[in-house]
């Protein structure tokens, strides 16, 4: 058992681990207890595992805690926002009521997050082609679409 | 109004007419989630009002439900039913879904009937509920009922007030209902709250992260459990080397006959555990080859046939027909493909069972596991718990089954969730279907006969119970039925030619073990309907939406709107197909399709326009229109989600979708082998909401879903001069049929 300490919406957090190959995913879901950060495939297809890493868009199901550097800022769906406070990617995907299920939309909200940190104003085909590797099956996509685009314009 | 201090004592005080107040149903709301088998004794009758809503001392409604929230906003749109007859504001009612404790066993949640069926069955209770408040409010403050007004779960009259928690206050109400004398019901033009966009309760704390799924549930003291299924389906396990796991901490192998998996105390090392435990295992090799898998449909043993549609005599028809048509038409097997694969905890306590699940069918998942578990149904208690999307039984129910199993083997709770692969390679499959076509024209065009034959998997007696893979694997107690639900839905048509003949072929056997995905049947059946009627009407150089308009039944007013609507929706060009006049690389045409769900309920029909790529034999599906006529709309916007999400699916499905397989086993285990559509494919919708408040509320989870395939086809056709007629439509059997180089 080992202690790794990891930096989460913006705190401090020491958790204990058997193995520092472990996936970043099951130490924010089992260790932490945030639930934003969803297992899909464990394999880097789908993006429900999504979070930010130094703002960068990651899938956690394939980071292993080995490769975080202390001091890198991890941040999930929980620190973007609150139902309270919501982030205005949230703030859009409830006003387009852009969820069915929603299991897809962790991943939906923090890769459009990073998307849009480096492109204020994308074009509609920018969006499709910024998530093109997130995968949702209730076929929500027209709604998502909406609502990054309403965001964007926020 | 009749309320009791004691359920037990009910009989004797029935009919009493006094307010005998003491017992509390407040309790069963914190129960829905807490753990154990044994909550508070709640009526549960499909004939009670108490079983489906509690109003406690504040005026708050707790709304039992036995149809549960797939994703689909069914929560809302049946809370706003229940607060629109009770005359409260939505905010005031919460939800409980799918607990065999606590909700009626309104049946599954499946077939778009949450709002046909048990919409009204809330609807019926509230409203119920809402005279029995009156008809007390009334003795209560001295006022005759006519004269009293309701606002926001409080009466007024004569001067006075008396608020819904005064008068009921966490007690029972003792009413019964009779499905066969409905109560009166709000008159719809009165609706504040039926047919407006109301948003859903779910969405905040789903885009927060705060929202608990399934997969995020957890009971104290659990394990976390990987199953290890069979390298090949029907392989027999014949050794475990349980030294592969010493390096996992807390990681041990549980088995009972073929059924294997790993536990231990947290996640990773279950997940890690299940890679690196060593197994042997029997060779098997029992499925068709992949390339002869409609030739193994064709020549599968017939069980029976189900003629499902017997007009005139079409055999004669068809021998004196100036002009005969025939076609084949296929539709792959698809898998659920929920983006979280399956999960559930199961936990025993006291000899008694608590199973949480997202299944979409708590009380038939209690009958399956007491027949596998040889225990009474009274002690078993299965909670619904939200998961990933659920298009039909997938894998929630299997997970339940594992769980119960290992929760029983290790003597703990256990916490199972599958892997990516085991999701892919282990959900029930939607069955492979082949459809044969036959038509026959006189001499002027007219249709004189329609034959179709379907071969398609047949449906066991007894009830839709779907074999656990647990009972097989381990030899348990299970009933084995075969059960793709009622998938001869829509084999007949809509159409009143003179002489029509369709006959289901329901097959013994089908490769995988099959289940119900959206629209099961009706999709698969309305695509080589639809298509065929294209044929038909592209033989007589007809315009598809006239020729279709002319052999619908005159009567059937609301079919013809929702045809004609669609047409001027889409700005239909009239004209035969194919269009004609397309010289480059890139051709575009659309097609039209029209079905009335079940011929008995819900309207829909959908243009497509496509561009197709001949260098490529890509498709792409670039608009789509539809109108839809489901009735009463409860939620406009809830009913655009589902309309939207159906097209996008069953763009999915149809462009793409197939499962992979070779003698043993499915190879199609993730999204890179078995990929659906993304982002850059997504067509635009145009919807036409047709909204009757008069009429009832009809299901609309899947309608929209069953016109999509054959619209495509038909627009490819119109676009290229070519048909389409085995689903998926790829680009290399779009360029073969194209004969593209």
């Amino acid at each position: 058992m080992a202690t790794k300490s990891l930096k989460v919406n913006g705190k401090r957090v020491s958790i204990t681990i058997d193995d520092p190959e472990m996936p970043l995913l099951y130490a924010l879901r089992d260790k932490l207890a945030l639930k934003g950060p969803r297992f899909g495939c464990g394999l880097a297809q789908c993006g429900a595992c999504t979070v930010h890493i130094d703002g960068k868009a990651v899938r956690s199901c394939v980071t292993p805690l080995s490769s975080i550097r202390a001091g890198q800022r991890i941040v999930t769906l929980e620190g973007l926002g609150t139902p309270q406070k919501p982030h205005p990617l949230q703030k859009a995907f409830i006003e387009e009521q852009a969820v069915q299920c929603g299991y897809c939309i962790n991943g939906m909200i923090m890769e459009s997050a990073a998307f849009l940190a480096s492109n204020r104003n994308p074009t509609e085909a920018q969006i499709k082609q910024a998530l093109a590797n997130n995968l949702c099956r209730c076929g929500t996509h027209a709604r998502i679409i909406r609502a990054v685009k309403r965001a964007a314009n926020a | 109004m009749n309320i009791q201090s004691n359920p037990s004592r009910r009989s004797v005080l029935r009919g009493g007419g006094a307010l005998v107040v003491s017992f509390s149903l407040d309790s069963y709301i914190s129960e829905a989630l807490a753990q154990g088998a044994a909550p508070p004794a709640k009526p549960l009758a499909l004939t009670e009002v108490d079983s489906y809503l509690v109003i406690d001392a504040k005026g708050a409604v707790t709304l039992y439900s036995g149809k549960v929230d797939l994703g689909t906003g069914v929560e809302t749109a049946l809370a706003q039913m229940a607060a629109e007859e009770l005359d409260l504001p939505f905010s005031r009612i919460k939800v409980v879904q799918g607990d065999t404790a606590l909700t009626p066993e309104q049946g599954s949640t499946w077939g778009s009937l949450s709002i046909q069926i048990g919409g009204i069955q809330i609807r019926q209770a509230s409203a119920a509920a809402k005279t029995a408040l009156l008809e007390e409010a009334a003795n209560r403050l001295n006022v005759k009922k006519e004269d009293l007004n309701v606002a926001d779960g409080v009466i007024t009259g004569g001067g006075k007030r008396v608020t819904y928690g005064q008068l009921i206050g966490g007690k029972h109400f003792s009413i019964k209902l009779d499905p066969k004398q409905p109560v009166p019901t709000k008159d719809p033009k009165d609706f504040k709250i039926v047919g407006k966009s109301v948003a859903r309760v779910d969405i905040p704390r789903k885009v927060t992260g705060t929202f608990t799924y399934m997969q995020d549930f957890r009971v104290p003291g659990m394990l976390h459990a990987r199953v290890v299924r069979p390298p090949a389906i029907g392989a027999v396990l014949e050794g475990v080397d349980e030294s592969s796991l010493k390096d996992i901490r807390t990681a041990r192998a549980v088995r009972q006959g073929n059924f294997l998996a790993v536990v231990a105390e947290n996640e990773w090392a279950a997940v890690k555990g299940a890679q690196k435990l060593n197994a042997t295992w029997s060779k098997w090799e029992g499925l068709p080859e992949q390339s002869q898998l409609y030739e193994h449909v064709r020549a599968s043993k017939v069980a029976k046939d189900e003629v499902t549609a017997n007009v005139g005599n079409s055999g004669e028809a068809l021998a004196q027909g100036a002009k005969k048509l025939s076609a084949t038409y296929d539709f792959a097997i698809h898998t659920h493909g929920s983006i979280g694969p399956s999960c559930a905890v199961a936990e025993f306590k006291d000899g008694k069972l608590t199973s949480w699940s997202a299944s979409q069918a708590t009380h038939n998942l209690r009958k399956q596991l007491a027949k596998m578990l040889s225990m009474p149904a009274e002690d078993i208690r299965c909670i619904y718990v939200e998961g990933s999307g659920c298009y039909g039984r997938n894998g929630h129910e299997d997970a339940a089954a594992d769980a119960a199993l290992m929760a029983k083997l290790t003597g703990k709770p256990v916490r199972v969730q599958w892997s990516r692969a085991d999701e892919h390679g282990w959900d029930p499959k939607g069955p492979p279907t082949l459809i044969d076509l036959r038509a026959a024209l006189d001499g002027s065009g007219g249709v004189t006969a329609w034959e179709s034959e379907f071969f398609i998997p047949q449906q066991t007696p007894g009830g839709f119970f779907v074999p656990f893979i647990a009972a097989s694997l381990t030899g348990m107690p299970s009933d084995d039925h075969i059960a793709p639900g009622n998938i001869f839905q829509n084999s007949n048509i809509p159409y009143k030619f003179p002489n029509v003949k369709a006959v289901c072929h329901r097959l013994e056997t089908t490769p995988f073990r099959p289940s119900w995905i959206r629209t099961p049947g009706r999709m698969q059946n309305t695509y080589a309907n639809e298509c065929f009627m294209d044929e038909l009407a592209a033989a007589v150089g007809a315009d598809p939406v006239e020729f279709r308009l002319k052999y619908l039944d005159a009567s059937d007013k609301r079919g013809i709107e929702v045809l004609e609507r669609v047409a001027k929706l889409a700005n239909w060009e009239k004209r035969p197909s194919p269009k004609s006049g397309q010289t480059g690389d890139v051709v575009t045409g659309r097609g039209v399709t029209y079905c009335k769900y079940e011929l008995a309920r819900t309207y829909v029909a959908v243009v497509a326009e496509v561009e197709v790529k001949r260098s490529t034999g890509e498709i792409r599906c670039t608009r789509f229109f539809i109108s839809h006529d489901c009735g009463q709309i409860i939620n406009p916007d809830g009913l655009k989600n589902q309309l939207e999400g159906n097209i996008i699916q069953t763009v999915s499905r149809t462009l793409i979708e197939e499962l992979k397989f070779d003698r043993s086993r499915v190879t199609s285990l993730d999204w890179a082998s078995y990929p659906i559509l993304t982002f850059p494919q997504v067509p635009e919708i145009v919807m036409d909401l047709i909204d009757r408040p008069t009429m009832p509320p009809w299901g609309a989870g899947e309608p929209s879903a069953a016109v999509v395939p054959s619209a495509i086809s038909n627009a490819v056709f119109d676009a290229t001069g070519v048909r389409l007629r085995s689903v998926p439509f790829t680009p290399t059997k779009v360029k073969a049929a194209t004969g593209a180089a």
